[in-house]
């Protein structure tokens, strides 16, 4: 009997190079006869552009220089709207936006000369809050500052209040957040007008760096190639930029001739590339005296930046996931993503949902309160379950069970013994001890019709000699794409691991499977290199090559025979939506996600009031993403999820002065180290989902959306004070607890 | 300026020194970054930068036995030093057990802190081969990974310390 791949944690495709140092990254990438390329930025937040001065100390003749002038086709970056300019030409919106491009073979000379360029700009007034864009003090986006504005209605809340024994409101905020991938991003490009525009970079989108570099030169896509070099981590953090760079990279390598690599610096990449958006939720909830949902009234606000970019689709995911795993009959969402002069904010792991699922279960915990229930009984009142409609209208068909979720998670970290035992202990003591928890769902791919619409397209190729190759746009950067697919294969194909290989993602070679984003990699593209692997034993099958159960020799007999007798053997698998899905995009109503993950995450804090140093003690996630296909893949996705999430929630302050981050080093923006974290204690539930590879649904993002608000919840329990905003640094807490104490003695 | 790539480009200095086990001589300029110079100069591009500042250990290489961030050392200070990289790490055939510890037990994910946080851990265990969980976490403080939260690196050393326990 063949050993079950599904379920095993086989090591790393590429496990190999990486501990070796051999993994060629972008920066370990050298052409011959190459230039350094360097960026010159605007040194204010918003103005009109008046004149480029060159120092005469450079020797300006040895370099290449580029500005808007130069660039052949549409100055833009093609995404869902093109008004975020490439490089500058007129005006300024955001501080650090790109105006000039240099490049010599020299790369310290390089960086000197960016010194040596002076940009005059003549100020306008910029904003910099979400407050003042919404109340339009300068209109600095079309006529309202609104870059995406959207309404979720289910019942009828107005209805509602009368009939509340309790109305609970409260208003949380969440900061921007670096996505902080340890690999700065960086590109290299060869372009000319005979042979088109190549870039080899560190990206998880290469067709949407493909479609951006198209618009840029106008060139046919035939024209542009973009090779995914091994990513050393990119959180979405290089999803939209690295379109950015690519295009910086091409246009020096366009004018000069030469290949040209552009590697950011750290403090360069965390100044000027995308962060999470900040966001404000306003809350207002009816509830009966024991403790039913009424009504739900969500009022969310993200803070866009300068540029449109991504951020109507982070709102539309960050609106959706605002009411959360709850059943309630009548539920209003509001919630716009707004303009303003700071460099625009980008896809972050979560995508708008840990955001919104932060104030949601803050604010839960409030509402348990005032209605005297304890935070996980008021919750299971409340939990949707399977019949039940989700607050865009979509009938939950899984058999999720939150309750048995939660009481899992409570079990597994001892909840209620040590809720019961830190409130005897904690009023002698000065470090206080907290357990919290938050229960949410994420959706996985994307949103509504978003699948539909990108028809996504995976590839199975099998060689004469019985080697199975996996063609997709789906990249490496971590996250474990290759090792899956494999699996993924290899099952449907009833081979080993070590049979298949999965293709480096080249726009000259792989089919377009989408972005690698949205929790999509596995559930949807996996679910194409499942049906196009089926498609290849189909082929041999249907030609009598392959019998209905065969060995691994067998089918390498069958494939030197198809290419023999027949041809090429390759399968293509092309994304077809589930029936009885629907979507309605005008209403916001429907089917927003194919399937959902789902989750209870418990956090015990200690919180030291002398100090006000706050430390996670214990972590415990229990979810449920269908069928784990590599336990050991998975689990590291979640422990990596909430270490990111630890730091969203207690130690990653972006600190903003005129639209520009200040402290843009990892000296004072604080990650978690080996130090900060608790044990991460990891479980699955598995209950396999039809229509994803094997029964898999999505993971990657889920972990993002619980940590923070369960920590917080915890420091609420240890320390009784209710903390609206994160980072909640030691600061905050100095000024929250001293405030409570001045109210005491008051 | 000068190409310091050219053998006797004005200002640079030659400094000898073993690295992974070669004597070499390294002709650069005396600040240049040692993180640098190894990687240009003798392509050992297993050394990666994550900050330039010595905060992420990306760049982590062996000077002396000492665990060190290599974009903090000028060339000038590595005259008679005996420097290993992750290229030391493994032998030709062989990867050494916290490698293999590594790739069985989930320690790398994007790898781009691996070779870093590797030598790290190699470093810790020929000093003290049996190491606490406490001990190897204070042993790792100086190399940041954005993508496994830590835990299964910390598991894969711990493993690397039982070597019946190592899968191959």
């Amino acid at each position: 009997m063949r050993h079950p791949i599904i379920g095993e944690s086989v090591p790393r495709k590429e496990g190999r190079e990486k501990v070796t140092g051999k993994a060629l990254y972008t920066d370990d990438v050298t052409f011959p006869n190459s230039l350094y390329g360097v960026t010159v930025r605007s040194p204010i937040a918003r103005g009109k552009i008046r004149a480029i001065h060159f120092n005469p100390t450079i020797p300006w003749h040895e370099f290449v220089v580029v500005t808007a002038k130069d660039i052949p086709g549409k100055n833009c970056i093609a995404l869902l709207e093109d008004d975020q300019p490439c490089l500058a030409a007129d005006v300024v919106n955001h501080p650090e936006e790109p105006i000039v491009l240099l490049a010599h073979k020299d790369k310290y000379l390089a960086e000197e000369a960016r010194r040596a360029v002076r940009i005059d700009i003549d100020p306008l007034p910029a904003i910099f809050t979400m407050e003042d864009s919404l109340a339009c003090k300068e209109v600095i986006w079309r006529k309202d500052n609104i870059f995406k504005s959207l309404s979720v209605d289910k019942g009828e809340v107005d209805a509602a209040w009368a009939s509340a024994d309790k109305i609970v409101e409260g208003e949380y905020e969440t900061g921007a957040q670096e996505q902080l991938y340890i690999e700065p991003q960086g590109m290299i490009a060869t372009a000319n007008p005979s042979e088109g525009v190549t870039v080899w970079g560190s990206l998880q989108c290469p067709y949407y760096v493909h479609k951006a570099l198209s618009a840029i030169f106008g060139l046919p896509k035939e024209k542009i190639r973009v090779v995914q070099l091994e990513t050393g981590g990119g959180f979405g953090g290089k999803e939209e930029y690295p379109s950015m760079i690519a295009a910086h990279a091409a246009l020096l390598a366009w004018k000069s001739g030469k290949p040209v690599k552009i590697i950011y610096d750290r403090a360069e990449d965390m100044v000027a590339t995308t962060k999470r958006h900040p966001s404000r939720t306003r809350h207002r909830t009816a509830v009966t005296r024991d403790g039913k949902l009424l009504a739900m009234d969500i009022d969310f606000t993200l803070d866009g930046g300068a540029y449109l970019t991504l951020s109507p689709v982070v709102l539309s995911r960050g609106t959706i996931h605002a009411a959360g795993p709850y059943n309630c009959p009548n539920v209003r969402i509001r919630s716009r993503v707004v303009a303003t002069n700071m460099p625009p904010h980008g896809a972050f792991r979560g995508f708008g949902a840990p955001q919104s699922v932060f104030a949601l279960e803050r604010h839960l915990d409030q509402v348990a309160k005032a209605v005297a229930l304890a935070p996980d009984e008021f919750r299971r009142r409340n939990f949707i379950r399977k019949g039940q409609t989700l607050a865009v209208g979509q009938v939950v068909h899984e058999e999720i069970d939150m309750s048995e979720l939660l009481e899992r998670a409570l079990k597994l970290s001892d909840y209620r013994a040590k809720r019961d035992r830190f409130a005897r202990e904690n009023p002698t003591q000065t470090i206080k001890r907290g357990i919290g928890f938050a229960s949410f769902l994420h959706g996985a791919g994307f949103t509504g019709s978003g699948e539909e619409y990108l028809a996504s397209v995976a590839d199975v190729e099998a060689t004469p000699e019985g080697r199975v190759r996996v063609y997709a746009a789906s990249t490496e950067m971590g996250q474990g794409t290759n090792t899956i697919f494999s699996q993924i294969a290899a099952d449907a194909l009833g081979l080993d691991y070590a049979d298949i290989e999965v293709m480096q993602p080249d726009t000259a070679q792989v089919p377009n499977s989408g972005p690698t984003v949205a929790s999509r990699t596995c559930m949807i593209v996996g679910k194409l290199v499942e049906t196009a692997a089926i498609g290849i034993k189909e082929s041999l099958q249907r030609h009598n090559f392959l019998q209905e159960r065969y060995d691994r020799q067998a089918f390498v007999a069958a494939c030197r025979r198809y290419h023999d007798e027949v041809g090429p053997l390759r399968a293509t698998s092309r994304y077809s939506p589930p029936p009885n899905i629907h979507w309605d995009e005008h209403l916001y109503r429907g089917d927003a996600y194919g399937a959902y993950g789902w989750a209870v995450y418990v956090a015990e804090v200690s919180v030291d009031t002398a100090t006000y140093e706050t430390r996670v003690e214990d972590f415990v996630a229990v979810q449920e993403v269908g069928r784990v296909i590599n336990p050991v893949l998975a689990a590291g996705q979640v422990e990596g999820g909430v270490a990111q999430g630890i730091g969203f929630a207690l130690y990653e302050k972006v600190v903003w002065q005129e639209g520009r981050m200040i402290n843009n080093q990892m000296t004072n923006y604080i990650m978690p180290t080996s130090m900060d974290l608790p044990p991460i204690r990891v479980h699955f539930e598995e209950l396999p989902y039809t229509r994803g590879p094997a029964g898999a649904k999505g993971i990657g993002e889920l972990p993002l959306d619980g940590t923070a608000p369960a920590i917080i919840n915890a420091i609420e329990n240890a320390t009784g004070i209710c903390i609206r905003r994160i980072p909640m640094t030691p600061e905050d807490l100095m000024a929250a607890l001293d405030a409570t104490r001045e109210k005491a003695i008051a | 300026m000068p190409d310091a790539r050219l053998p006797d480009a004005p200002g640079t200095i030659a400094v000898h020194c073993r690295v992974n086990g070669r004597q070499e001589t390294l002709r650069d300029y005396p600040m240049a970054r040692l993180l640098d110079t190894l990687r240009e100069k003798l392509h050992l591009t297993g050394i990666k930068e994550g900050c330039g500042e010595g905060e992420c250990g990306a760049c982590s290489v062996e000077l002396n036995g000492k665990l060190v961030n290599s974009c903090l050392i000028p060339i000038a200070q590595v005259e008679g030093a005996e420097i290993r990289t992750i290229e030391g790490v493994a032998t030709k055939e062989q990867l050494n057990i916290v490698q293999q510890a590594f790739i069985s037990y989930g320690g790398a994910q994007c790898g781009i802190c691996t070779p870093g946080m590797v030598l790290a851990a190699v470093n810790l265990l020929e000093q003290n081969n049996h190491p606490t969980e406490p001990e190897i976490r204070a042993a790792l403080a100086g190399n940041l990974c954005r993508c496994t939260g830590y835990m299964k690196i910390f598991e894969s050393i711990l493993r690397a310390c039982d070597r019946t326990e190592v899968q191959s």
